[in-house]
C-alpha cells in the first residue's frame, strides 16, 4: 500500500500529532493508510535482552506492561511524562519515535539506550540504529514506502540505574527540557559509566557522556556533571523559555537526573 | 417547604448536559451549508485584489462573497457599540475588509460550500493580493506612534479620558512620602470551550429570519442584524442554544459572520452555518488585558494615601466596537475598597494591529487591582509595615456606606459604593489563609530548603448594571411554570438560580419550573450576559415577575374559594387558606379558572366554560384585567451594585528551576445575599482558573510583524486542571445590596479579578524581588534572578 502511495501517503497509528497537523492543513497527503487493524503489531515483549515495541502498542499498553518495567524502568519513567493519559490511550510508542519531536520523551530514551528501529517496505526489512535515525527536528530516516514496524531497546543492565527527569509548563507538555541519565556502578560504588539524552535543547535527541565529569569513587560530582551539561546544550529561545534558561535547566535537571539514576542504581544493586 | 433561596442545590441543567444531551451550535442545522472565511495573513496591508478563479471548479462550491459584493448597510462599518464622547476616534471594521486589513485573521472572503471540509479547500485556492504596510503591535509601539494604524487616526488614540476626585498632584506633592511604580498586564483572552458560531435559516414562506448564535446577547444580535439586513424586528427571531461559556468575547456583536451568515442565508434562500475554529478564534474574535501603567502615589509615614495619580495606555487591537468599556473600568475600579485620597486618572485607548478587544472576565478590573495592589505592597515595603495593616488604614469603613467615589463609573452613573463591610472580610481572610502564622511557616519551610510567598488582593467590584431585563412567569393549566427571561445564558447555572427564585416567590416546586434564556420568541427585551448581572438583573425580574403571578393566582383563587386574599398562601404549588390543605386547590387549577372559556378541553377546563357557574352581573374577564396566571416584569436598579472580596495566595518557588507551585488559595467573598451557594463557589472556582492562567500561563505571543505565534491550545497555555490548586479555600460574608428587591450582587466575574496580583504579590514575597509585570512564567522568573545582581542561587 506505501509503495503504491509513496510520498502522497502517510502512516496513521494512534492520530495524535497526525490529526493535529491535518485539521490545521498543515500535511495534506493524498491518502492515509490507518494500520490500527493491524492488531499483531499491538504487542510489547522482551527476550534476548531487548524490549521490542510493536507499532501498534499504544503508550498506555506500554507504560502499564510489568515486564517492560522490570526489564527497563526507563521507558516507564519516561512515558508517565508523555502527555496526558487520552492521549496515551491512542498514542503509539513507536509512532512519537518515528514522529521525532525533538521534545519527544521516547526519542531521548531511544537514543540514550541506543535502540533500533525495524523498518519494512515490499523491498524487505532493514534495521536503523538511534544515532542513525534521527535526521533533524520532526525529521527521521523512514521513508515514504517504510512502516516502522518495531522499535527495540537494550535491557537495563545489572548494576545500572536510570531517571527522567523534565520541566514542562504544564503537566503532561512537551518538556522546556528534559534528561534521562543513565548510570552504571563499578564494584565499588562508584560510577563506571553516566551519560545522559537531552529533550528540547536540539534538533535531535542530544546524547552526553558525563562519566568522566562525575568523577570515579564513591562521591560523585554530579554538580560537575550539570556545568558539563551546560555545556554541551545549545538551546533555542521560544515563547516558552529563553535559551538562557532552558540551558540552566539542563544543568540542574542533569544533576537531578543522575542524582536519581544514581539512587535507582544503588537500590537495584543492593536488592 | 422550606426556601429554595439560599439552599446549594445541584445545577437543574447537569443532568441533562453531563450526560451528552446539551445542543450546542454545531450540533444543529446539519442540513446547512458551511461558510469559511479567507482571513487576512498581514496584520496590516492594502487588499489589491481577490482572484477567485482557481477556487470555481472545486466540487460542492455555492459562493464566494467578497466586499463588492455586499450591499446597502451591510457594505458599511460594524456599528460601534458603545460611543462615549471621549471615544473621539472610534473606528469599526467592515464585515468584510474593503480595501485594508488591521489585524492577521480579518475576514477577507467568504465561502460557502456544500461542507466545511470543501468551502475550506475553496478557501485555500483564493488568491488576495496584498500590499504589506508596517504593523503596529503592542501598547510601545502604538504610543510612538511611528506608524499610524488608521491613516487618519493621529497619534493612535481611540480616545482619551481624565476623571479626577481633587487635586491629586497637590496632595503628592505636599505628601511625606512618595512612589513611583511602573506595572504592566500583558493580554489574555476568553477562550471559551465552544468559540463562537451562528446558523441562520431564512423561512421563505413566512418571509422570517431565524438565527440561532452563541452569543451573550440575543437581543443584541437581533437589533444588529434586522438593522444591517434591513428587517423589522418582529421578522427576526435569535435563539441561543446551548452556549459552551462565553467570558466576555460573545458579547461583541455583530460579529462579521453574524451579519454575512444571515444575509447569505437569505440570498441563497438556504440554512448556512459558522462554526469557528480554534485557530480562528485565537486570531479572529478578541483578546483582553495589555495596557501599560505608570502610578504616582502620595501617602504619609503610617501608609495613609493622600494623593493618587494613575496614567495608563490600553491597547485596543485594531478596531474599537466595544468602546471605552475596559479601560474605563480599570480607571474606576482600581479604587477598590479604599480611599485614595486626592485621585487623578487619566488613560488613553490606542489603537494596535492586531485582534480587537472585548471584555473578558473581569474586563479592565484585573489591571486596575494589580495596580491598585502592587501600590499598596509597595507603600508597605517602603514603610516597614505588614501588608494587611497598610490596608485597613486606607479602607473605606462599613458606616461610611453609600459611599461616593466621586467618578462616573461604566454605567454613566456616580461610582457610589452600595455596601460592604471590607474590615470583616480582611479579618475573615487572615483566618482563613493564616497570615499570621505565615512566618513560621515561612521558617519551616526555608528549613527545608524551600521557599515559600504569601500575597494578597483585595477588589471592590461593580455588578448588575443597567439598564434593565424583564422577566415572564406563566403558570400553565398543568401547574408547570414556565419562566423566560431575555438575558442569554453561558453555563452559569442560570436555570437553576431563577428556579431557586420562583420556586420560593410563588410556591410551587422547583421540578414544575421551566427556565428559557436568551431566546427573544420567548422574551424580546433584553440587554445581554456581562457584567455580573445575570442574578441581579434577570433575577430581580423573575422575582418581580413571579410575585406577579402569585398575586394573580391568590386573587383568582380568592374568588373561587369565597376567601379573602389576605388568608391565602401558596405552598407545594397548592393555593390554600393559610395552614388548612383541605381548602386547597392547585395552581394549575386556578389556571384554568382565571381563563374564562367557551370550550372545555379536559375535565378541568370544564369549571372554567360558560354554564359552570360564576357571577352573571360581571364580565368574564375583570376591567383593566387579563386571562391567565402570569406576571410580567422587568427591574431597572439606580445603579450598579458593589461585591467586594479578598484573595490570598501561598506560593512556592523552586530555586533552582523557578518553577511556581500554588500551595494554597484562599478566597473570601461578598456579593450580598447568596442564592445558591454551591453555583457562587462554583464561580469563584473558574474564575481563579481563569486567573491563574492569565498569572502564570497566558500570553498572547505576537511577534513584530503582528503575528499570533501561540494561535493553538499547544502553546497558549491555558491551565489544566492540575495547574489549579485543588483545593480553594473559600468563605463568604453576605453584605445585602439595598438597590434590588433580593440583596443580591453579582458573582461572576470575582474569582479571577485579583489574579495577577495576588500572585505578583506571593512571588515578590517569595524571591524578594519586585515583581512589575504579568504574567510571569518560570523562565521569566529565571531571568528576574539573573539580573539581579549576587542571588544565590543562580
Ligand atoms: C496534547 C498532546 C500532548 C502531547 N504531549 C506529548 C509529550 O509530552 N511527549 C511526547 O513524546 N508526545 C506527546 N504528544 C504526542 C503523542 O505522544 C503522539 O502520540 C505521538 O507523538 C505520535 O504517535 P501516534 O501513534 O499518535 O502517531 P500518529 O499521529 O498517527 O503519526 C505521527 C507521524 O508518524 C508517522 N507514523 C506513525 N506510526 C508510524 C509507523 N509505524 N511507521 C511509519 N510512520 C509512522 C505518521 O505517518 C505521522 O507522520 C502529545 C500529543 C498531544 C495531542
Amino acid at each position: 500500500m506505501l509503495a503504491s502511495t509513496g510520498p502522497d501517503g502517510k502512516v496513521l497509528a494512534g492520530g495524535q500529532s497526525l490529526v493535529p497537523l491535518l485539521n490545521m492543513r498543515l500535511a495534506t497527503p493524498e491518502h492515509i493508510v490507518d494500520i490500527n487493524r493491524l492488531t499483531e503489531l499491538a504487542y510489547v515483549s522482551v527476550a534476548d535482552g531487548q524490549v521490542m515495541i510493536g507499532a501498534l502498542a499504544r503508550h498506555a499498553q506500554v507504560l502499564a506492561d510489568p515486564v517492560v518495567a522490570a526489564a527497563q524502568p526507563l521507558i516507564a519513567q519516561a512515558l508517565r511524562l508523555v502527555a496526558h493519559p487520552v492521549i496515551r490511550n491512542r498514542g503509539t510508542t513507536v509512532g512519537s519515535i518515528v514522529h521525532a519531536d525533538p521534545s519527544g520523551e521516547m526519542t531521548a530514551v531511544l537514543a540514550l539506550l541506543g535502540g533500533t528501529v525495524l523498518l519494512a517496505s515490499t523491498g524487505g526489512e532493514r534495521s536503523v540504529s538511534a544515532e542513525d535515525f534521527f535526521l533533524g527536528p520532526l525529521e527521521s530516516d523512514v521513508r515514504p514506502d517504510e512502516l516502522a514496524t518495531q522499535v527495540s531497546l537494550p535491557v537495563l543492565g545489572a548494576r545500572a540505574g536510570c531517571a527522567f527527569a523534565e520541566v514542562s509548563r504544564r503537566n503532561g507538555d512537551y518538556a522546556v527540557c528534559g534528561v534521562a541519565a543513565m548510570v552504571e556502578l563499578d564494584g565499588g560504588g562508584g560510577i563506571s559509566r553516566a551519560r545522559a539524552a537531552y529533550l528540547s535543547v536540539a534538533g535531535t535527541p542530544l546524547i552526553a557522556d558525563l562519566t568522566e565529569a562525575c568523577g570515579a569513587g564513591a562521591g560523585a560530582d554530579l554538580a560537575a556533571a550539570g556545568r558539563l551539561a551546560m555545556a554541551r546544550v545549545s538551546p533555542g529561545s521560544d515563547i516558552h523559555a529563553t535559551a538562557a534558561y532552558r540551558r540552566h535547566l539542563a544543568g540542574v535537571l542533569t544533576e537531578r537526573a543522575l542524582a536519581g539514576a544514581l539512587a535507582h542504581a544503588k537500590g537495584r544493586s543492593d536488592g | 417547604m422550606t426556601a429554595m433561596f439560599g439552599e446549594p442545590i445541584a445545577r437543574l441543567e447537569d443532568d441533562r448536559l453531563l450526560r451528552g444531551n446539551g445542543a450546542y451550535l454545531d450540533d444543529l442545522g446539519h442540513d446547512a451549508l458551511a461558510a469559511a472565511f479567507v482571513r487576512s495573513p498581514h496584520a496590516h496591508a492594502r487588499v489589491l485584489g481577490v482572484d477567485v478563479a482557481d477556487a470555481l471548479d472545486v466540487d460542492g462550491l455555492v459562493a464566494i462573497y467578497t466586499y463588492e459584493d455586499l450591499p446597502g448597510r451591510i457594505a458599511e462599518p460594524l456599528p460601534l457599540l458603545i460611543p462615549h464622547p471621549a471615544l473621539t476616534h472610534g473606528r469599526t471594521g467592515y464585515p468584510l475588509a474593503s480595501d485594508e486589513v488591521n489585524y492577521v485573521g480579518e475576514p477577507v472572503v467568504m465561502v460557502i460550500a456544500r461542507d466545511r471540509y470543501l468551502a475550506e479547500d475553496a478557501a485555500e485556492r483564493i488568491m488576495v493580493d496584498y500590499e504589506p504596510l508596517p504593523a503596529v503591535v503592542g501598547v510601545d509601539a502604538a504610543l510612538a506612534a511611528e506608524h499610524l494604524v488608521h491613516p487618519d487616526v493621529p497619534g493612535n488614540v481611540a480616545g482619551h479620558l481624565v476623571q479626577s476626585n481633587g487635586d491629586a498632584a497637590a496632595a503628592i506633592a505636599a505628601a511625606p512620602r512618595t512612589l513611583e511604580l511602573h506595572l504592566y498586564i500583558e493580554r489574555s483572552a476568553s477562550t471559551p470551550l465552544e468559540g463562537r458560531g451562528v446558523l441562520a435559516r431564512w423561512d421563505t414562506e413566512s418571509r422570517r429570519l431565524r438565527i440561532w448564535t452563541s452569543t451573550q446577547t440575543s437581543t443584541g444580535v437581533r437589533a444588529a442584524v434586522a438593522a444591517k439586513l434591513e428587517l423589522d424586528l418582529a421578522d427576526v427571531d435569535v435563539i441561543t442554544p446551548d452556549v459552551g461559556g462565553g467570558f466576555g468575547v460573545k458579547i461583541v456583536h455583530p460579529w462579521p459572520e453574524e451579519v454575512l451568515v444571515p444575509w447569505a442565508a437569505r440570498l441563497l434562500r438556504q440554512p448556512v452555518k459558522f462554526t469557528e475554529d480554534r485557530i480562528e478564534h485565537f486570531v479572529a474574535s478578541a483578546h483582553e488585558r495589555g495596557q501599560r501603567h505608570q502610578v504616582r502615589v502620595g501617602f504619609d509615614d503610617d501608609g495613609r494615601l493622600l494623593g493618587l495619580d494613575v496614567r495608563f495606555w490600553h491597547d485596543n487591537g485594531a478596531y474599537i466596537p466595544y468602546g471605552l468599556i475596559v479601560p474605563i473600568i480599570t480607571s474606576t475600579q482600581l479604587l477598590g475598597p479604599y480611599k485614595p485620597g486626592a485621585y487623578r486618572v487619566e488613560f488613553s485607548s490606542l489603537y494596535t494591529n492586531t485582534v480587537i478587544v472585548t471584555p473578558y472576565r473581569g474586563a479592565g478590573r484585573p489591571q486596575g487591582v494589580f495596580v491598585m495592589e502592587r501600590t499598596m505592597d509597595a507603600i508597605a515595603a517602603a514603610l516597614g509595615l505588614d501588608r494587611t495593616v497598610v490596608r485597613e488604614r486606607n479602607f473605606i469603613q462599613p458606616d461610611e456606606m453609600p459611599y461616593d467615589q466621586g467618578l462616573i463609573f461604566q454605567d454613566g452613573r456616580p461610582l457610589i459604593y452600595d455596601s460592604g463591610d471590607y474590615p470583616a472580610v480582611l479579618a475573615r481572610l487572615k483566618a482563613l489563609a493564616g497570615w499570621d502564622g505565615f512566618e513560621a511557616e515561612r521558617a519551616a519551610a526555608a528549613e527545608q530548603g524551600r521557599r515559600l510567598g504569601i500575597g494578597l488582593a483585595c477588589y471592590v467590584e461593580g455588578t448588575g448594571v443597567g439598564p434593565y431585563e424583564g422577566a415572564h412567569v406563566v403558570v400553565e393549566t398543568s401547574g408547570k411554570v414556565k419562566v423566560a427571561t431575555g438575558l442569554t445564558t453561558q453555563g452559569q447555572g442560570h436555570q437553576t438560580v431563577f428556579a431557586q427564585i420562583v420556586a420560593d416567590e410563588l410556591g410551587v416546586p422547583i421540578g414544575d419550573i421551566e427556565v428559557v434564556t436568551g431566546d427573544t420568541r420567548a422574551f424580546g427585551y433584553a440587554v445581554g450576559t456581562f457584567a455580573s448581572r445575570a442574578a441581579v438583573m434577570s433575577g430581580s425580574a423573575v422575582a418581580l415577575a413571579a410575585r406577579a403571578a402569585r398575586a394573580k393566582a391568590i386573587r383568582v383563587a380568592a374568588a373561587a374559594l369565597e376567601a379573602s386574599p389576605d388568608d391565602l398562601e401558596i405552598t407545594g404549588g397548592i393555593v390554600q387558606i393559610k395552614g388548612d390543605p383541605e381548602s386547597g386547590i392547585a395552581i394549575g387549577t386556578v389556571a384554568v379558572l382565571s381563563n374564562p372559556l367557551r370550550y372545555a378541553f379536559d375535565e378541568a377546563a370544564q369549571a372554567a366554560t360558560q354554564f359552570a357557574g360564576g357571577d352573571i352581573g360581571k364580565p368574564p374577564v375583570a376591567d383593566g384585567d387579563e386571562p391567565g396566571i402570569e406576571g410580567r416584569e422587568y427591574f431597572s436598579p439606580l445603579r450598579s451594585t458593589f461585591a467586594s472580596g479578598m484573595h490570598a495566595v501561598v506560593v512556592e518557588t523552586d530555586p533552582l528551576t523557578a518553577e511556581i507551585r500554588i500551595v494554597r488559595y484562599c478566597v473570601v467573598h461578598d456579593c450580598g445575599r447568596l442564592i445558591n451557594p454551591r453555583i457562587v463557589e462554583g464561580q469563584i472556582h473558574g474564575g481563579v482558573a481563569q486567573g491563574v492562567g492569565g498569572a502564570l500561563y497566558e500570553r498572547m505571543a505576537y511577534d513584530e510583524t503582528g503575528q499570533l505565534q501561540n494561535a493553538s491550545f499547544m502553546d497558549f497555555l491555558m491551565p489544566y486542571v492540575s495547574e489549579v490548586p485543588a483545593g480553594i479555600e473559600i468563605d463568604h460574608l453576605e453584605t445585602p445590596s439595598p438597590l434590588n428587591p433580593l440583596g443580591i450582587k453579582g458573582a461572576g466575574e470575582a474569582g479571577v479579578i485579583p489574579g495577577a496580583a495576588v500572585f505578583a504579590a506571593a512571588i515578590e514575597d517569595a524571591e524578594g524581588i519586585a515583581i512589575t509585570s504579568m504574567p510571569i512564567s518560570p523562565s521569566d522568573l529565571f531571568e528576574l534572578r539573573l539580573s539581579r545582581r549576587g542571588d544565590r542561587a543562580v
